[in-house]
């Protein structure tokens, strides 16, 4: 028996009864049912975008997470490490943006130390990246905005499709607000950018995109990558313009003993004070 | 829907929110097949260790299988490494346990909470493909999440003590169920602090 540590890629074992599942509980004829899906899975519906500049390159991305229409994380974090030079921002299937950067960001530390340097090139996080997402021809729905600088190439930029396609252009969008943020690009965006201007650029990008699309929103997070690859700056929260407001000051109280117990029981930890055999 | 939907079909929620130096995590009691109810003491929340607890919603058996398979690892952890695991291991691990069926999920969604060693809390949830979401307020998950939301963001603030964490856990749960067909039939609530855990069996509405 293959002992399941073992084991690895993905398994299919539960694919037949699953679609025994859903083919027992719906109406639905045969084709429809595998397209059914228990209930959506979560996604960033996001706006992520990057823009390159002389000294580096600036990735940006909202903060939303949805379940369907519902917003299931209102901070969560769409800007993933892959090396120390290099970072990407996922859009898609948050499941699928999260274990694609990791797995990636895991192989680009093992290159790194195979071929003994400090710095990894963005190109090799890009192929790997594409030639990964192309193998799943598109059913792992990760869209993704790479970005990084290095001593081959200097500040890189790419966006990564889930197919495997690949663009390397100085200032790139994806996700649902693509396009608020790719309008504010095409009005705004010129060569020589500075830095500050770059920065400013893209946050009123990824802001086109909180506003003007229903599955971004929340905060505004920045990352810029620069001096070579040796500076990074992670700039979480980089603007907040939806804290709450009209919130009850002292929040609602509720005094205790509100709540009937039937019954109640205090567990206390187990305190080891000596161990006196290690097995 | 919920006769297409297998996250629905034994009903079921689970609710977690983080307070000064404690965690407190709720369940309730239903266990259904669709709209017939068959128990009122089923087991939602799994203790890995003294300061860490998982709570599993979603279709019932795969709740299980999860579990045993989680039991097992972090058995596995404790003989390779002598030590409790740490929140974030366990919650990498329910990840990848779940990624690791993308194209054919288990159908549960997962809650984990914890203390670390200085008392720390720890609040996770996960969506059925293992995508983790930490937060330092509160989680919800099952069959009346919307409605979990929506109490939370009204009753919880942070900082609360073990004994006000419990009422607003508690409150935001009972007020949330009854909202829901699926879920309800009695509450349960562990609040983890520093003392040990306090378990709270709930006087819930029966229908």
């Amino acid at each position: 028996m293959l002992l399941e540590q073992d084991f690895q890629g993905f398994s299919f074992d539960l694919f037949l009864r699953n679609q025994q599942l859903l083919r027992r509980w719906s109406n639905e004829s045969k084709e429809r049912i595998e397209n059914v899906l228990a209930k959506p899975p979560r996604k960033t519906g996001t706006t992520i975008a990057g823009v390159l500049f002389a000294g580096g390159v600036v990735l940006g991305a909202d903060t939303r997470a949805t379940e369907g229409n519902v917003v299931a994380d209102k901070n969560c974090s769409k800007i993933h490490y892959i090396a120390s030079n290099i970072y990407c921002c996922g859009a898609g299937t948050a499941a699928d943006t999260e274990a694609t950067t990791q797995l990636i960001a895991s192989q680009m530390e093992l290159h790194r130390q195979a071929v003994d340097r400090d710095l990894v090139p963005v190109a090799a996080a890009m192929t790997r990246l594409k030639h990964y997402l192309f193998r799943y021809q598109g059913y792992i729905s990760a869209a993704l905005v790479l970005g990084g600088v290095d001593e081959l190439n200097g500040p890189s930029l790419y966006t990564v499709y889930p197919h495997g396609s690949v663009d390397q252009l100085p200032y790139v969008s994806m996700g649902s607000g693509s396009l608020a943020a790719m309008a504010v690009f095409e009005a705004r965006w010129h060569e020589a950018l500075t830095e500050e201007e770059a920065k400013c650029l893209v946050y009123e990008a990824i802001s086109a995109g909180i506003e003007n699309d229903l599955g971004s929103g929340s905060n505004v997070d920045l990352c810029v990558v620069k001096n070579g690859g040796r500076a990074v700056d992670y700039l979480r929260g980089y603007a907040k313009e939806n804290v709450r407001v009209y919130r009850k000051p002292t929040g609602h109280v509720f005094a205790r003993g509100t709540t009937a117990v039937l019954a109640q029981e205090l567990r206390k930890y187990v305190q080891v004070t000596r161990v006196v055999s290690d097995l | 829907m919920s006769q297409v939907n297998p996250l629905h079909y034994n009903g079921g929620a689970v609710f977690a929110a983080t307070g000064n130096q404690c965690v407190a995590i709720a369940a309730d009691r239903r266990f259904g097949q669709a709209q017939l109810t068959l128990a009122c003491d089923a087991n939602r929340l799994f203790r890995v260790h003294d300061r860490l607890v998982l709570g599993l919603t979603g279709l019932a058996t795969d709740c299980l299988t999860l579990a045993e398979r989680v039991r097992m690892r972090t058995n596995l952890y404790r003989l390779g490494e002598k030590r409790e695991p740490k929140p974030a291991t366990i919650s990498a691990l329910v990840s990848a346990l779940l990624y690791e069926r993308r194209f054919a999920p288990y159908f549960v969604e997962p809650v984990i909470v914890g203390l670390s060693g200085d008392n720390k809390p720890y609040c996770c949830s996960m969506d059925l493909l293992g995508t983790p979401m930490e937060t330092d307020e509160f989680v919800a998950a099952g069959t009346c999440a919307e409605s979990l939301y929506g109490t939370g963001e009204t009753f919880w603030r942070p900082g609360l003590d073990p004994e006000d964490l419990f009422e607003v856990t508690a409150q935001c749960m009972l007020a949330a169920l009854d909202r829901d067909c699926l879920s309800g039939w009695g509450a349960v609530v562990y609040v983890l602090h520093s003392e040990g855990v306090t378990v709270r069996e709930l006087k819930a509405r029966m229908d």
